[in-house]
């Protein structure tokens, strides 16, 4: 009877392990301890281009992160990119005014929303409409742009 | 001479599906009979500890070292573009999405589905099994179904642990020996890795490698020639037919889960 004693808990150590593994994946590893989906609104910003951004790209403000991107689409009437914006409940007092940006983290990280809050005493609510929004770097653009100038001046350089 | 191989052929695939069919059968059987286990959990936890426990240390043991190793190779690599603080991500996104549940499914079919054919081909060719049949008791449900339903359980619980001790294995060589700031190490990952998509999935993952390790040691043995011969070749079969069902597997399994992002 004692063998198989040892043999139980052994047998109850090993699972005891097992799904302490599983746990500290799940809450050291992953996300799940960051953020939960259920208790957040969700608001839209209409951009003229949001670039690379992704589904579940973080929303910051002032650099601290406050909700997820959920979704994007392509309005075909006005041709501007919707994207719809998940906040954690907690941080329901952005003025009616706050102005969304796209900025990269890094110079090759990814993409995110990043919110500056307005002065209004009105708070965006649940279904609320960013209006004031300032689309992604382009980062060809920017270097065609860059490039295009230099060969300009250059070339005015030559003239004179 | 062309008759001679389309005879063998024929002979060989017919071999082949008759086998399928017995092992289908088989799978049937054994499922069935894990709801006669429930009842009895002095069988299932004896299993449990000669599948489970006694693959913990080489599991736990291997998941350090792939761990370690993916730290210091993903160093090396990661430190060229200057981004050695996306490791984390790199060390915990390979472990927990393949490395995880393949390595530790293989080392789990070389450990423990090694061991489950030889046993149940030497209770075959000791005449166990008939003897059992004789004595009315059904050696599916007495000794195949708590065996794969140790089996099943114990896969994805291993595969847990290896992720879990790789990545505090990659976290000592990253930040411990090459100087990776330990709050990006962590911080990086739970950023990167989603809990639906990453961990979940590589759970599902391990439970479809325990399920099929299992069946197929379990059938091998069953299936054996009662020989000394036929059960070291089904032993062989385990481990060879186990590794390219579980490699072979991932990548349908890979395609499936992380196709689409």
């Amino acid at each position: 009877m004692q063998h198989t004693n040892t043999q139980d808990t052994l047998v109850g150590l090993f699972v005891a392990a097992g799904i302490a593994g599983l746990f500290f994946l799940s809450m050291q590893v992953s996300n799940l301890s960051s953020f939960t989906e259920h208790d957040s609104y969700t608001i839209t910003a209409r951009f003229e281009n949001s670039g690379g951004l992704k589904v579940k790209s973080p929303v910051s403000a002032a650099g601290v992160k406050i909700g997820q991107v959920t979704g994007i689409r392509f309005d075909p009437k006005t041709y501007q990119s919707v994207v719809s914006l998940s906040i954690d409940v907690q941080y329901n007092n952005l003025p009616e005014d706050t102005t969304a940006s796209i900025f990269t983290a890094g110079l090759l990280g990814e993409q995110y929303v990043s919110l500056e809050p307005g002065g209004s005493d009105d708070f965006l609510k649940n279904g609320g409409n960013i209006e004031i929004t300032q689309s992604a770097i382009i980062l060809e653009k920017a270097i065609g742009q860059f490039l295009f100038k230099s060969a300009e001046e250059k070339a005015e350089g030559k003239k004179k | 001479m062309m008759i001679e191989f389309l005879q063998t052929l024929g002979k060989n695939t017919r071999a082949s599906f008759t086998k399928l069919g017995r092992a289908t059968f088989f799978l049937i059987q054994t499922v069935s009979g894990t709801a006669s286990v429930l009842p009895r959990p002095r069988l299932l936890l004896k299993q449990m500890y000669s599948v489970g426990v006694l693959s913990f240390l080489i599991i736990t043991i291997s998941g350090l070292f792939v761990g370690m190793v993916l730290g210091l190779q993903g160093y090396y690599t990661l430190s060229d573009f200057g981004a050695e603080e996306t490791l984390g991500v790199m060390v915990a996104a390979s472990l927990v999405r393949e490395l995880g549940p393949v390595v530790s499914a293989l080392l789990f079919a070389g450990r423990a589905g090694s061991a489950l054919t030889a046993e149940i081909g030497l209770m075959k060719a000791t005449e166990q099994l008939s003897g059992m049949e004789m004595m009315a008791v059904d050696p599916i449900k007495r000794i195949i179904s708590p065996r794969f339903l140790a089996g099943l359980l114990s896969m994805p619980l291993l595969a847990a642990l290896f992720s879990a001790v790789g990545i505090i294995g990659g976290q000592l060589v990253g930040s411990g020996l090459l100087g990776v700031d330990e709050g990006a190490y962590w911080s990086q990952m739970q950023a990167n890795i989603d809990f639906q998509d990453d961990i979940i999935n590589g759970v599902l993952k391990s439970l479809v490698f325990g399920f099929v390790t299992s069946w197929i040691a379990l059938f091998e043995g069953y299936d054996s020639v009662p020989t000394s011969e036929g059960v070291s070749r089904a032993t062989t079969r385990t481990v060879v037919n186990s590794a390219f069902s579980i490699l072979g597997l991932d990548f349908i399994l890979t395609a499936l889960m992380f196709g689409d992002d």
